[in-house]
């Protein structure tokens, strides 16, 4: 049943080899509920209507259910998102060495306001809660590297390297 | 004093299973296997390795309670869902010794009768997954992991599991839950995990140091482990220092070195040469403490005697211009926003806190506020389903009993004092 059933969520071909493979690691298919939002929220950007159709498919859950997760969970969106998403920690660790004043300059280089998205796409900025480098604060998270002791000289170079 | 669990994180490619097992590397699998299971047991319990996570629970005594329970299979699920704000301690064991991990993983499944384990990674340390992953199927192609390990007859499989961004699912009932697909919402205990776990089955929940520690154990000796700092609570710790201190990082140091020690000799002293005002001891939920402290021994009995705990062993250090009130607030963002919603104490009562303190540093908090904010905890504590509410109450408790005139300033001159 399951093969033809998994076919006709939304998707592709590729991921599905890749949401059939995780499924198969974990004694229930709900228990691949938090990587299988992540393989969707990569192939359709957040966790959009269609989304959480293929999502709630394969996992034989309910789309009431999944919209439950992607709502809970911090890392999915519900709504769309840029290209690169910066998280930018402002815990108490990086707020004592400056997280404030780097928001605001954030802020303003990208001309969006936290959890805004800039107009041709290219960023996310979205605030974290804690990003677990404290001993290197204050830190943001552009994607999936990490950027240390930031200084506002120091963002702008590193937002250099996404397009 | 020499280092335990980071001995080999500075040598080159420390990740590679070669470097690992040119090391002692997975000698240690080999003597526990020659072992029996209870055998292994006994031998962390003689060295009375307490969890790591927080709570400090005896180790093989979780171990003992999921062996005896007779229902298959069993799960263990190692904790890497470090959130406690201020800790970054399990990322260096992960980032520089992956096979430390994995191969106490491997000794605790044999050891309680597991054939699965999890590691619950937690979503914000992306590049770990493929440093884990890559280590497992290192080991899975020497034979340390997968059927019949070693000839001995014992199959255990590991997989990452990486976590959402969810604090909560920290606590080990959150992360069964989480595992399971679901939203991570603590469940009431009894039953424990080690009965009734993840897909119901028994379950043992260990902190990443907590099983780090394990091959050290079984190749030295119980013995060996006891005879490191106090009786009560021996090893080491890797304490994540940051904050206004000089040398922030993460240091490994016998567990009971004094606050001192840490931040004067380790961390180099407060930043530009200002004072030490207040420091946290052991992440977000442990109440703050004040220089008179600074002799106080990090371990967990002397920190419950200071009334704080050594948590996570995150040291957060603050000078003497910071606004202990603003501190206050914001943790309690933090915690506002990881209540699970479960249950109402914590749920609505984070917020009302959060709520009177943000007043409060705006200039806008009325003198009975205090009192306010003290009732408040009192009817928090011991009303919730898990610790996170309880946790929620450290930053206010901590910081009205050392702090309290300058809450009242805050309300007296109607604004931040430290901004004037």
């Amino acid at each position: 049943m399951r093969g033809p059933n998994i076919a006709r969520a939304a998707f592709s071909e590729e991921t599905l080899k890749r949401v059939e493979a995780v499924i198969s690691r974990y004694p229930t298919p709900q228990a691949a509920a938090l990587p299988v939002l992540y393989l969707a929220q990569k192939e359709f950007g957040y966790i959009n209507d269609e989304a959480l159709s293929a999502v709630a498919f394969v996992l034989r859950i309910s789309r009431a259910e999944v919209y439950g997760l992607a709502t809970y969970y911090s890392m999915f969106s519900t709504s769309p998102m840029g290209r690169n998403v910066i998280h930018l920690c402002d815990n108490l660790a990086c707020t004592l060495l400056g997280a404030e004043s780097l928001r605001s300059c954030l802020e303003r280089k990208l001309g969006i306001r936290m959890g805004e998205t800039t107009s041709d796409g290219r960023f996310t900025l979205r605030n974290a809660e804690c990003l677990g480098a404290c001993g290197q604060a204050p830190v943001m998270l552009v994607n999936d590297d990490f950027y240390e002791a930031l200084t506002e000289s120091t963002i702008d170079k590193a937002l250099e390297k996404y397009r | 004093m020499e280092t335990i669990l980071l001995n080999r994180v500075h040598l080159e490619n420390s990740r590679s299973i070669s470097v690992y097992t040119a090391n002692e590397g997975y000698d240690a699998l080999k003597k526990a296997l020659s072992m029996s299971p209870s055998g292994v047991i006994d031998e962390v319990k003689r060295a009375n390795l307490r969890g790591r996570g927080g709570a400090g629970f005896p180790a093989a005594m979780k171990w003992g309670f999921a062996a005896a329970d007779p229902k298959r299979p069993k799960y263990l699920l190692c904790n890497a869902d470090e959130g406690e704000p201020g800790t970054c301690k399990d990322r260096q064991i992960m980032e520089g010794d992956p096979h430390e991990l994995i191969e106490g993983m491997i000794i605790a499944g044999y050891a309680f009768g597991a054939e699965y384990g999890y590691i619950y990674l937690r979503a914000e340390y992306p590049r770990l997954e493929g440093i884990l992953e890559q280590a497992i199927s290192e080991a899975e192609g020497k034979g340390f992991l997968g059927k019949n390990i070693c000839s001995s007859g014992f199959n255990f499989t590991i997989r990452v599991h990486r976590g959402a961004g969810a604090y909560i699912c920290g606590e080990e009932t959150a992360l069964i839950e989480s595992l399971e697909g679901k939203r991570g919402q603590s469940r009431i205990k009894p039953p424990f995990p080690v009965n009734v776990g993840a897909f119901g089955l028994p379950t043992v929940i260990n902190n990443v140091e907590t099983l780090a520690n394990v091959p050290h154990i079984i190749l030295k000796g119980g013995a060996w482990f006891a005879g490191i700092g106090p009786a009560k609570c021996p090893g080491t710790r890797i304490i994540s220092l940051s904050g206004h201190v000089n040398r922030p990082g993460y240091y490994e140091l016998p567990m009971g070195v004094t606050f001192r020690e840490v931040i004067y000799e380790h961390g180099g002293g407060i930043r530009g040469g200002k004072e030490l005002k207040a420091f946290i001891p052991g992440g977000a939920s442990s109440p703050c403490l004040t220089p008179k402290h600074l002799s106080v021994n990090m371990d967990y009995e002397s920190l419950a005697e200071a009334g704080s705990m050594l948590g996570s062993s995150a040291l957060m250090v603050m000078d003497q211009d910071t606004c202990m009130v603003r501190v206050a607030e914001r943790l309690m963002r933090f915690f506002v926003h990881e209540s699970c919603g479960k249950c109402t104490p914590c749920r609505e009562g984070t917020d009302w806190l959060l709520s009177i303190l943000e007043r409060i540093e705006a200039g806008e908090g009325k003198q009975e506020d205090i009192e306010l904010l003290r009732d408040i905890c009192d009817n928090i504590a011991g009303k919730t389903f898990c610790p996170l509410g309880e946790g929620a109450l450290g930053p206010v408790r901590g910081t009205l009993k050392y702090f309290e005139e300058e809450y009242r300033e805050h309300i007296r001159i109607k604004g931040c004092p430290m901004k004037i």
